[in-house]
């Protein structure tokens, strides 16, 4: 072998930090390796492609000089990929298919499932005791008729009478020329024990012996049957051909189709339909309108008032301003469901704290009002978002440099000048990224609405289960079905989300930009 | 320098290696461990309420077959979604409990698997069986049968009433602040409201002559129309009220303050210390009131690797009178097994609420049922708290719904 020579590099590699990194990648290459045969027992390629590219590229990273920026941003990296980027390809993948109700799973379940669905017992037809038998390595049922008589056969052979068969406690316990499985074989291969149709007859029509529980067997036909050389499902009663289309169903020449279909890319379908229906036009402009006003007013107010507390807590002439604080955070400590959740209780009409007590038994409709349930929509987001802007002010505010203040008064700037021109400034280059952050999140801020008014009171006059206080992303909620009010349509659900992603991406990068500008006073 | 990447990579494999085949070795060891082949494990889903009931049950199917029985507790609402995801991926499990009201989206979806009864088809209660039928095939082994009645304190009403207007009229004689409850909410309650809208003759959907339900809406016409005015009436009289949700109904009967309370066995938990009867709802339209019936049962996957083990745990386990009694002790509705429900018929209140039961009709278990709740509820509140016309808002719903099923 070719010896490459050595840069003095080779050597510096045995220290103990060395060996060190050794055994932490050896157990990270463990933890792959174990993944990896975890991927291939499952079967699941995609993830074991993807292990195995990312050990690669791991150990290669770390064990090579050349790579030196690549060690520090690697598991940052590979977090978001698995995190952010694979869940936002795979969301738009889904968006171009039409997983949904009916079209769950593959197309040979499917297929499978309107087989079994389609099988119907013989009417009349007796439950007899089954033994399961096998000739060589084919299976057989061995079936007691009420009269007395072994019946045996196979897949291939259609049940014959047997003599000479031992009967035991009404099951065949013993039968010449096959031999009698234990039910631990059974069980091994109880796949195909449940897949067996044996014939009752040359005949087919008189139908075939299955079993479920390997004790019992129950003569059965098909009315549908599937012939894989032309991919074909045939009605043998009705005698209709279903054919597959491209929506992922059997559809038949007069265009009805099977219930159980299978998934499909179906192309821009999704997109389409979302601004398609003509029923939906109307809310649909109405919650853009709102989901606007909801983010932005909610992210306006909680900042106000943050910043209002921060500054007056700020002043050194303030006594217990520890405790004012510690008691201003405590809505933040509350997690944010469940404040949704209480305050929905302590806004009800007639039996809510805030009606009952506060106002002295007022029924203020609080939440079945179109414009009192923004109002408290707005009100509890206030009272859940402003201790977190109280904090991140207070923090701004605790590490302004005192000398531009000082500065400013020496040039005889009074205190609103000051804060106008100096602090506000300076406050906003901290704050703004974790404003439009707060924007995003306020913009997608379905907790909030699904625990306090479930988007309610319904619009009066659409024609959807939509209402009043639904924001963009309780809509795809509701549209797509997944709040079971209409048949799931994941597919629909994930286009939707898709481009909710795009409207809040664009506004996030614009702000950004603007939020450079800022920086360039600091 | 290669030299060094080379070396180190040959080392970390090796290391690798070793610090996997520790763990590799297991597995292997534990196959070992099984030798009759009797390895196999059957996985159940169950929810807190079942979940004692089936381990019991399971632990003599264990005993007599050999086989493992997992039992995976899970919250109800979560199992319907997780079963439809998971199946198709060959991940979900063999056996999961549910109402036979998902058995529509189940089919469509071709992830559960038919089970065959035989004989034992006729030791169940003819409407459990009939619930979890489609096509004339049976897709769930039923072990509970629930429906609603109209539960009386007899202390404060000793009779039972035979109309809406005489429980009225008791429950003012009897001078308690609600003359009779029912949960209402702002988002409506048309489950409970059910025995009442039937009562004028307005079911949801047409019916076949077996029973089954199509996929024609019924819950229009001349007595649609009666029952959204009269929904208007009394919400204007007081009788109905959208303040009153569930939690507020079922308090306010505890403490006494109504004689009537329209609802299910799962409310008693709340009532022990009151002395209670059980009456049919009082009908309010002239027609009989038949109230929603539900089944609660197990279904096996389609996916399932031990159809064979999960089809004998259920016809021949599960199908016993000690496995349903000990699910009706632990869930308190009336067991499915006819044997099993004469047993707890021993107890009036049981007793009560399955004689309600039998003129009871099954939940629609049609996909497009899902279309129905998500309007029904919602008009229904909106005229009962007298924010819409009840002509029209109902005829508006009718026609929503027919948009939504296209």
């Amino acid at each position: 072998m070719y010896a490459p020579v050595t840069r003095g590099s080779g050597r510096t590699g045995w220290s103990p930090g060395f060996l060190v990194k050794l055994v932490l990648i050896a157990l990270v290459d463990a933890l792959g390796v174990y993944a990896v045969l975890a991927a291939w027992g499952a079967g699941s390629w995609g993830v074991l492609a993807a292990m195995v590219a990312l050990l690669l590229v791991a150990n290669w990273a770390y064990l090579t000089k050349r790579a030196l920026p690549l060690k520090y941003i690697l598991p940052g990296l590979v977090f978001l990929l698995v995190y952010q980027v694979y869940v936002v390809a795979y969301t738009g993948y889904v968006a171009f298919t039409n997983y949904g109700d009916g079209h769950n799973s593959t197309k040979e379940q499917a297929i499978e499932a309107l087989l079994v669905q389609n099988e119907r017992r013989v009417e009349g037809s007796p439950s007899a005791p089954l033994t399961v038998v096998a000739d060589g390595g084919t299976l057989g049922f061995a079936v007691l008729s009420p009269d007395g008589v072994v019946r045996a056969g196979t897949a291939e052979r259609a049940l014959a009478a047997i003599d000479g068969a031992t009967v035991s406690g009404g099951q065949v316990t013993a039968l010449p020329g096959y031999e009698v499985l234990p039910y631990a074989t059974v069980l091994e291969r109880q796949q195909e024990v449940t897949d067996l149709r044996v014939p009752v007859s040359e005949d087919p029509n008189d139908g075939s012996v299955r079993t479920q529980d390997a004790r019992t067997g129950y003569v059965f036909t098909s009315t549908l049957t599937y012939d894989p050389a032309s991919d074909t499902m045939t009605d043998t009663v009705a005698g209709v051909t279903y054919t597959p289309n491209d929506d992922g169903q059997f559809e038949a020449a007069d265009g009805s189709t099977l219930p159980v279909g299978w998934r499909v890319l179906v192309g821009f379908d999704n997109f389409v339909t979302a601004f398609g229906d003509d029923r939906y036009a109307g809310p649909f402009g109405k919650i853009l309108i709102w989901t606007f006003a909801f983010a932005v007013l909610s992210v306006a107010s909680t900042f106000l008032l943050g910043l209002f507390l921060a500054i007056a807590f700020n002043d050194t002439r303030l006594r217990g301003r520890r405790i004012y604080r510690t008691l201003v955070i405590l809505p933040y400590a509350i997690p944010a469901f469940l404040a949704a959740l209480l305050w929905s209780g302590l806004l009800n009409r007639s039996y809510g704290f805030v009606n009952e007590v506060l106002l002295g038994g007022a029924s203020i409709p609080w939440l079945t009002d179109p414009v009192l349930a923004k109002v408290a929509v707005l009100g509890v987001n206030l009272w859940l978002g402003f201790p977190y802007m109280f904090l991140i002010c207070t923090g701004a505010l605790q590490s302004l440099p005192t000398d531009v203040l000082e500065a400013a008064k020496i040039d005889g700037a009074g205190r609103w000048r000051t804060w106008r021109s100096v602090t506000l400034p300076l406050l906003l280059v901290a704050t703004a990224p974790l404003l439009i952050s707060s924007f995003a999140f306020n913009f997608n801020n379905f907790t909030l609405i699904y625990m306090l008014t479930g988007g309610g009171p319904r619009f009066d006059d659409a024609s959807v289960p939509l209402g009043h206080t639904d924001i963009l992303i309780s809509m795809v909620y509701s549209v797509s079905g997944l709040d079971g009010t209409a048949a799931k349509d994941y597919g629909l659900a994930s286009a939707l989300s898709i481009v909710i992603f795009v409207v809040v991406a664009t506004i996030s990068a614009l702000a950004f930009r603007r939020t450079r500008s800022l920086e360039e006073i600091a | 320098m290669r030299r060094s990447i080379l070396t180190a990579a040959a080392l970390t494999a090796t290391l690798a290696l070793a610090a996997c085949s520790g763990g590799a070795e297991e597995p292997a060891g534990e196959e070992s461990a099984a030798p009759n082949g009797e390895g196999a494990t059957l996985t159940v889903w169950v929810d807190e309420t079942r979940q004692s009931a089936v381990e019991d049950a399971a632990a003599g199917f264990e005993e007599s077959t050999g086989a493992d029985v997992e039992v995976v507790l899970k919250n109800f609402e979560d199992i319907r979604p997780d079963f439809l995801a998971q199946v198709p991926t060959g991940k979900g499990p063999d056996i999961t409990v549910g109402a036979h009201d998902w058995l529509g989206e189940l089919t469509t979806n071709g992830v559960v698997a038919p089970i065959e009864l035989g004989d034992t088809a006729d030791a169940f209660e003819p409407v459990s069986v009939s619930a979890f039928t489609q096509d004339g095939q049976v897709y769930g082994l039923p072990y509970a049968v629930e429906n609603i009645a109209l539960i009386r304190n007899t202390q404060l009403a000793p009779e039972a009433p035979a109309t809406w207007d005489d429980a009225v009229a008791a429950g003012e004689e009897a001078g308690t602040k609600y003359p009779l409850l029912i949960q209402t909410s702002t988002e409506g309650d048309p489950y409970t409201f059910y025995p009442l809208q039937t009562s004028f003759g307005a079911p949801v959907f047409e019916q076949n002559e077996d029973g089954s339900y199509t996929p024609e809406l019924a819950l229009g016409g001349e007595g649609g129309t009666a029952f959204a005015e009269w929904l208007a009436e009394q919400g204007e009289a007081g009788n109905l009220s959208t303040d009153v949700t569930y939690d507020i109904a079922v308090a306010a009967f505890a403490k006494g303050e109504s004689p009537f309370i329209v609802g299910g066995p799962w409310m008693l938990e709340q009532f022990a210390d009151l002395d209670l009867a059980i009456d049919p709802v009082p009908s309010a339209g002239g027609e009989p009131a038949r109230p929603f019936v539900g089944v609660a049962g197990f279904y096996v996957s389609a996916q399932s690797e031990n159809a064979l083990l999960a089809n004998d745990f259920l016809v021949n386990h599960m199908a016993t009178a000690e496995a349903q009694l000990a699910l009706y002790e632990a869930g308190d509705r009336p067991p499915a097994l006819i044997e099993a429900a004469d047993t707890a018929s021993e107890d009036p209140i049981t007793a009560g609420f399955r004689e309600v039961g039998a003129d009871a009709v099954p939940m629609p278990s049609l996909p497009e049922m899902g279309a129905v709740w998500a309007y029904w509820g919602v008009t229904e509140a909106a005229i009962v708290s007298g924010k819409s016309d009840p002509a029209k808002a109902w005829d508006k719903m009718v026609a929503d719904i027919q948009g939504e099923i296209g």
